[in-house]
């Protein structure tokens, strides 16, 4: 895929907890993103990228030049923190300007080069700042400037949005997807977002203890989740089955649901919450995917109301209206029935 | 009430400052509550110490039950913590000036007498790098001497010696006591040291002394006195006879001090 | 950072009783000494030559002593803090050393090694014609000697309690080790450093046992205030007490300046 340039990676690192274990590949303008539950090994691979932990083996290629054996300061990576870690004891400037320094630019190259980077992200009036005085968004902007300033083959970026208030983080986020698309080279992206996996990424890589478990455009990832984890972040409900004629058989043959998808032999079937239709007692003209299940659970959602569905067969997610919910009484312990149209529900292979 | 309690304060202070007794004996100083026995505290100028622990010795296993307690220091801070109420019952000072202060405050029963002499000698290290050999070298340039500061008893006795003389010294330091002096000789980091002849002798074969007759301009005498409210009176003044007498002669005399 | 906001209500009399205490206790001697002071002649006394070259020398090599303990302690406290080596647990031990060893012995041990006849003494001395006791230098030596453990101490406490995510920030943008140290490590502890060299500096003004053993005693070339302090106690307490007061008051008014200044709540 990247033979030329852009990132080539196999990441092994030895854990406490688990072992990663990750090919990662990134063209030169792509942007992947690194999307995962706590703990999954998002962080360390992006780490082991930059060269601050040790690799237990693998490789590191960015253009083609091997970079495992370099110390971090040799690497030529661009690395945004999670709290930016702007250096306290500098002005703003002189933050930016310390990557240009280490690279060897004169004093007023490196400043020179700072100012341009502080003005195209928008906040030259702070220059002679302390980052102490910066709000959330502001230092965002700053750690990006000063990662990019130093001309990095890769970009690396750890939970970028990740300290933002939710107003700020949209603002932010989008300005953030501007600056990505100017970026020539290779840049991945740890987020435990979904979101911000969409919005920013070309294509997403989801791992889960330390293994890739997806990877795929965000479009892909929405539509066809491959684990819980990921179903639940996008919000589908998802089952592992056997599909044959039409008819998905989930788990142990305890319950069948039908699909217009003709696929056959080991599949994922997922369909939307707001897809599911309950009703109190059993309807008629019944609907083919009909269940009988009892309410877990009962969330506001926006102008939405979650309910979540006990098995068995299966445990489910349903969004209804306010107004459904009172129609419906429903409350938690309540048994109810519940229904998909098989046009609702999506089949793909496993 | 206070007064006691800065007593013990000072005592204490005096003991960690490591100037304190080197005996384990009661801390109950003077009171004598062990067991029916006595205790006789004698305050005595570091100069001393050798001598004193001897002698005793050879006091306790004349006075069964009794045990003698020292104080060995330098003789004006000693001064200082018997007029500040220190319970002592013998002071030895190493120079009637510091004596005086103690009978001025009315501290001392009775007139303190001269027990002992002392006299200055030159001294130098084993090798002696300097080529020392009489008092007059010692003014010669680049010699490292070594002297006590005149504020101090063995540093006025060496300005009075060296100008009766005629030499005239440029010391490289001026040692806070006789036992400094002697320090910076026996390590070799000084040529020469005006010491006291006791302390000479002390160093064993480290150092050597070299006597000069104008140190006989300053002999230093050594008064001793019973304590004004001494605890163990009696006691006292038999330590002080045991000084005076024979065995105290010859005790003085074998550490290199003079007959009074 | 600012500071958090303090808990509501009256400190609890179990704590502000010991530390009234506490302060009593250290205070209590000063005022002593304030209260015994010959205010009449102060004057007088204040324009003797000796007094001003003790203070002058005492200022002088207590700063000149700081200086070196800086330049030595420093790397020290940094590879105390950042280098895992077999046996750093006994080092570390070490470097406290000076604290429990009785001032005096210290200088004993200064003498045995620099020396005329030390150890390494007596090669400066044969190479180089170099000797450092009785001389200005080997008060320095002698003061640096018993405060660079404050200043070590210090520094590695600072080392330890900074975030070393700023190190790593600085490595990916090209700083190599001694580019980290220089332009980040230090700079952030920097607050560290200046209390570890405030401590050091009141630690070498008030030091006696090791400078009159190493060094010696003479006015102008090693005598110290607390070495003048002390003589004048042999027979002029109460010029002691004027010169205790000029060098607490010089002392009092520097650390309080440079505490405003380094380590105020920046």
């Amino acid at each position: 895929m990247s033979d030329a340039g852009g990132l080539d990676a196999r990441l092994v690192v030895r854990r406490a907890a688990f072992d990663l274990d990750l090919a990662l590949t990134a063209a030169p303008g792509e942007v992947v993103a690194l999307l995962g539950p706590n703990g999954a090994g998002k962080s360390t691979a992006l780490r082991a990228l930059a060269g601050l932990v040790p690799m237990a083996g693998g490789h590191v290629r960015v253009d083609g030049d091997d970079l495992r054996p370099l110390p971090p300061d040799r690497r030529g990576i661009g690395m945004v923190f999670q709290d930016y870690l702007l250096f306290p004891h500098l002005s703003v400037l002189e933050n930016v300007a310390f990557g240009p320094r280490c690279q060897g630019a004169g004093r007023r190259a490196a400043r020179r080069a700072a100012a341009e980077w502080l003005e195209r992200v928008g906040i030259a009036e702070y220059a002679s700042a302390r980052p102490r005085a910066l709000s959330g968004g502001q230092a965002q902007r700053v750690a990006l400037a000063r990662a990019l300033a130093v001309d990095p083959g890769l970009l690396l970026l750890d939970e970028p949005l990740a300290a933002l208030d939710a107003h700020t983080k949209l603002e932010i986020r989008a300005a953030l997807r501007r600056h990505l698309a100017g970026f020539a080279g290779a840049a991945v992206l740890v987020t435990h977002d979904p979101l911000d996996a969409m919005v920013l990424a070309d294509r997403i890589v989801v791992i889960e203890h330390g293994r890739l478990v997806q990877d795929g455009t965000p479009a892909d990832v929405a539509r066809r989740p491959r684990t819980d984890y990921v179903a639940r972040l996008v919000g589908l409900n998802l089952y592992r089955g056997r599909a044959e004629a039409g008819i998905v058989t989930i788990g142990d043959g305890a319950a069948t649901l039908d699909s217009v998808d003709s696929l056959e032999g080991e599949v994922f079937l997922a369909f939307a919450p707001s897809s599911v239709a309950l009703y109190r007692t059993r309807p008629d003209g019944s609907p083919r995917n009909l269940w009988r299940a009892r309410v877990a659970a009962i969330e506001r959602h926006g102008d939405r109301v979650r309910v979540r569905l006990a098995g068995p067969p299966f445990d489910a997610v349903a969004d209804v209206t306010p107004a459904s919910v009172a129609e419906l009484q429903l409350s938690e312990g309540s048994p109810i029935w519940a229904a998909v149209k098989a046009t609702e529900t999506h089949v793909y292979p496993a | 009430m206070f007064k006691r309690t800065a007593v013990t304060v000072t005592l204490l202070l005096a003991a960690l400052a490591g100037c304190g007794d080197v005996d384990d004996g009661p801390s109950g100083a003077g009171k004598g509550e062990d067991g029916g026995g006595k205790t006789l505290t004698v305050f005595a100028a570091a100069s001393l110490t050798e001598t004193f622990t001897s002698l005793g010795k050879t006091f306790e296993s004349a006075h069964p039950g009794v045990k003698v307690r020292f104080n060995f220091g330098g003789s004006s801070t000693l001064a200082q913590q018997i007029t500040q109420g220190a319970p002592a019952d013998v002071f030895a000072s190493a120079s009637p000036a510091t004596m005086k202060t103690v009978t001025d405050a009315g501290d001392a029963s009775g007139q303190p007498q001269v027990f002992t002499k002392n006299r200055l000698v030159i001294a130098i290290p084993e090798d002696n790098p300097g080529k020392v050999a009489k008092v007059s070298d010692l003014s010669r340039p680049g010699l490292k001497v070594v002297l006590c500061a005149v504020q101090v008893p063995c540093g006025a006795a060496a300005k009075t010696a060296l100008g009766a003389a005629g030499v005239e010294v440029e010391p490289v330091s001026r040692e806070k006591d006789v036992k400094a002096v002697l320090t910076k000789v026996t390590l070799g980091e000084a040529d020469a040291g005006l010491v006291y002849r006791t302390d000479a002798k002390a160093a064993g074969g480290k150092v050597t002394g070299i006597e000069f007759p104008e140190a006989a301009k300053a002999i230093n005498d050594y008064p001793i006195a019973e304590v004004a409210k001494a605890p163990q009176s009696a006691l006292a003044k038999e330590f002080i006879q045991l000084v005076r007498g024979a065995q105290g002669k010859a005790a003085l005399g074998r550490a290199g001090f003079e007959a009074p | 950072m600012s500071p958090p906001d303090r808990l509501p209500g009256r400190p609890p009399w179990v704590l502000l009783v010991p530390a009234l205490a506490g302060l009593a206790f250290l205070v209590l001697p000063l005022i002593g000494l304030l209260v015994r002071a010959p205010w009449s002649t102060l004057g007088t006394r204040l324009v003797q030559g000796q007094v001003l070259d003790a203070l002058r020398l005492s200022l002088i090599t207590a700063t000149l002593a700081t200086c070196l303990c800086l330049v030595l302690g420093v790397p020290l406290a940094w590879t105390l803090a950042r280098v895992r080596f077999p046996g750093v647990r006994i080092v570390r031990a070490l470097v406290t050393v000076p604290l429990v060893l009785p001032p005096v012995v210290g200088g004993v041990a200064l003498l045995l090694v620099l020396g005329r006849r030390g150890l390494i003494g007596g090669w400066l001395d044969g190479t180089f014609g170099i000797t450092f006791p009785f001389t200005t230098a080997g008060v320095v030596l002698a003061e640096a000697f018993v405060a660079m453990p404050f200043l070590v101490i210090s520094v590695e406490g600072a080392l330890r309690a900074a975030d070393l995510r700023y190190e790593e920030a600085a490595a990916t943008l090209g700083a190599g080790r001694w580019t980290i140290f220089r332009r980040v490590t230090l700079p952030l502890v920097a607050p560290g450093v200046a209390a570890g060299a405030i401590l050091c500096w009141a630690r070498a003004l008030g030091e006696f046992g090791a400078t009159i053993t190493f060094a010696g005693n003479f006015p102008g070339r090693t005598q110290t205030m607390p070495l003048a302090v002390y003589l004048a106690l042999e027979t002029d307490p109460q010029a002691a007490i004027v010169l205790s007061i000029v060098m607490l008051a010089v002392s009092v008014v520097v650390l309080a300046a440079l505490r405003d200044r380094w380590v105020g709540n920046t």
